[in-house]
């Protein structure tokens, strides 16, 4: 059965998430389609990942801000294809176009697959990771999005076919005015690698010592929720139930007391470390490591130390 | 302008999670319901203010079971003008998303809002969903909004930023943190809101697309392992060595 697997294309190129849901589309099926917009050098690398043929829609890439032209795109590239199951990362824009695409195909949908599907079973989680629900497709067709961190990557010397083609013009409904990214630092929603700070920090003119440890590491910086409501830190920092939820490798969480809400955003990353003094604190149940002490002696020690290490 | 909101009603975010007997639904035993705050907070919030710089009307729409009625009234104290009801208890997005066209189709809204997601099901579907169906534009995680005329300048986050788009026909926006402050409803509000009509209406059929057929509770941690703080060179090695992640 063939499956069609959507990419995002970022500056002509493709983020970890992307090559993330081919490598996952390819273990899925032996007959894995990707669809990307805009030709570029950069497509051949899709074929290292396990995509069997490539169709390259011929448009701008800035075209993908355009859910409801992109969704048509995929759903008609699926119809042709008959594909059994659509494949999207967790994304913006993976979300914004699931549910339209699913409607265009009247098919199944299930955000936030955070596994191997078995047969028609897709296993998502629920409530900021409280739950684990598995969703049994009742249609022909199941469009899903993938999860970041789901499926390691491993690339191959394969090589895949390419098609171009032009697929249907823009509706000029849609005009983008400008964007905007963080440039440098990985996104949030795609780090490995995460050090957050609470309210424990006292005051914005303290997070120097976060940075460091950040910088150090390679991680990027989140916080808690009080943090951004009071414009310590920006609000795209901010995680948890109101916030992003992430799945970093390592969230280390630095004077921040562990409530559920902030929990529920961070709980799935695969290690946890707490800095915390206070020992009542609960964010200790749900950590790997603790180190129970004041945060402002710890973290400069920590600092040093992953210095040493990386040296 | 005339604005529907979408709002549904989730257990508070501190709710205990518990299942049915067969593991395949959520209890509602003992757990308190909220509306869905991405859904309160954002959107019906911004709507209202909308309204109320340009004029209009603000309805909410909730997908439900007669109990949902203390939430839609919520929704009324805090400023919506009137609400519509579906009288059916969702099976999926893709249901609730056919009921919330099935209303709008013949009603020329100009925005119609949801949220985020629901805190419950995390799905981020019936906003999308409902602008497939009605085939209008859907912006995502919209995080602020304005209005000139027909214009509606969104700003919309994503990965690692923020992208201002502009739309100048009718649209669906789903709301999040930055599109409004959240507004606590007052006395008179809810006064006024007893008075405020709710109309209750019949669903239409929605063939299913997907169910869940099994829920379970994921593993907890195997216990934390407290390192001396004295010590980081320990922690940089359990981190390098043991879990593997740096
Ligand atoms: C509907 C709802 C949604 C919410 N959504 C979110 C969300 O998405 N994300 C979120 O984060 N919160 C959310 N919250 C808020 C949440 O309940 C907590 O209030 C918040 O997470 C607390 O932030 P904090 O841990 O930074 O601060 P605090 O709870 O004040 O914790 C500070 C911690 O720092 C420690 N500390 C202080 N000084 C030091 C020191 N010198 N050294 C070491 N440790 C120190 C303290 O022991 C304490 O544990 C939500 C709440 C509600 C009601
Ligand atoms: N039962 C419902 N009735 C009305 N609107 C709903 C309902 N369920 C979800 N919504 C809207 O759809 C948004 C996204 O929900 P979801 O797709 O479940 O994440 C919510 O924030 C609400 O605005």
């Amino acid at each position: 059965m063939s499956l069609l697997v959507f990419v995002e294309t970022a500056n002509k190129n493709y983020k970890k998430t992307a090559f993330e849901a081919v490598y996952f589309g390819s273990k899925l099926s032996e007959d894995c389609h990707v669809l990307t917009v805009g030709n570029h050098d950069n497509i051949p690398t899709l074929g290292q990942y396990g995509a069997k043929h490539i169709h390259v829609a011929n448009a701008d890439e800035a075209a993908q801000s355009d859910n409801q032209w992109l969704s048509k795109v995929i759903a008609d590239k699926a119809s042709e294809l008959d594909a059994e199951t659509v494949v999207l990362a967790h994304t913006a824009i993976g979300r914004a176009v699931a549910g339209r695409v699913a409607i265009r195909l009247k098919a199944a949908t299930v955000t936030g697959v955070a596994g191997m599907p078995e047969g028609k079973n897709f296993q998502k989680q629920l409530f900021g990771g409280k739950a684990i629900a598995t969703y049994t497709s009742l249609a022909s067709t199941t469009v899903m999005t993938l999860m970041g961190n789901t499926v390691k990557p491993e690339a191959s010397e394969a090589g895949a076919e390419i098609t171009v083609f032009t697929p249907e013009a823009l509706s000029p409904a849609v005009k983008v005015v400008s964007v905007n990214k963080v440039e440098g630092t990985v996104p949030l929603p795609e780090a490995e690698l995460v050090v957050s700070a609470g309210r424990g920090m006292k005051g914005p003119e303290n997070w120097s010592i976060i940075e460091e440890l950040a910088d150090a590491l390679g991680a990027t910086t989140a916080c808690s929720r009080p943090v951004a409501d009071t414009g310590w830190r920006p609000h795209h920092e901010h995680v948890g139930q109101t916030g992003i939820a992430i799945r970093p490798n390592l969230y280390i969480a630095i004077g921040i007391s562990g409530a559920i809400q902030h929990l529920a955003g961070v709980n799935n990353s695969k290690v946890i470390v707490v800095i915390n003094k206070d020992p009542e604190a609960p964010f200790f149940k749900a950590a790997d490591y603790g180190v129970l002490g004041d945060l402002f002696d710890v973290v400069p020690r920590l600092t040093e130390a992953v210095r040493n290490f990386k040296s | 302008m005339k604005l529907l909101v979408c709002i549904s009603k989730t257990p508070e975010t501190t709710a205990k999670i518990s299942f049915t007997e067969d593991n395949t639904a959520f209890s509602k035993e003992g757990v308190q319901f909220i509306m869905n705050p991405y859904d309160e907070w954002f959107a019906l919030v911004r709507a209202i203010e909308l309204k109320e710089k340009h004029g209009g009307t603000v309805t909410v729409i909730n997908v439900g079971t007669p109990d949902n009625d203390i939430v839609i009234r919520k929704a009324l104290a805090i400023g919506a003008d009137d609400a519509v009801r579906v009288n059916a208890d969702p099976a999926s997005a893709n249901f609730t998303a056919h009921q919330v066209a099935h209303y709008a189709q013949d009603k020329d809204f100009d925005i119609i809002f949801a949220g985020k997601e629901t805190i419950d099901f995390n799905g981020s579907l019936v906003g999308p969903m409902v602008a497939e169906l009605l085939d209008l534009p859907f912006f995502s995680y919209a995080s602020h909004l304005e209005v000139e005329g027909d214009t509606k300048t969104i700003t919309c986050d994503v990965e690692g930023g923020i992208e201002v788009l502009e739309c100048s026909a009718p649209c669906v926006i789903s709301a999040t943190k930055g599109l409004a402050q959240q507004r606590i409803p007052n006395m008179r509000g809810i006064m006024m809101a007893k008075r405020k009509p709710l109309e209750v209406v019949e669903p239409v059929d929605v063939s299913e697309t997907e169910k869940i057929t099994h829920l379970a509770h994921p593993e907890g941690k195997s216990g934390v392992k407290m390192v001396d703080p004295e010590n980081m060179e320990e922690l940089v090695r359990l981190l390098h060595e043991e879990a593997k992640v740096i």
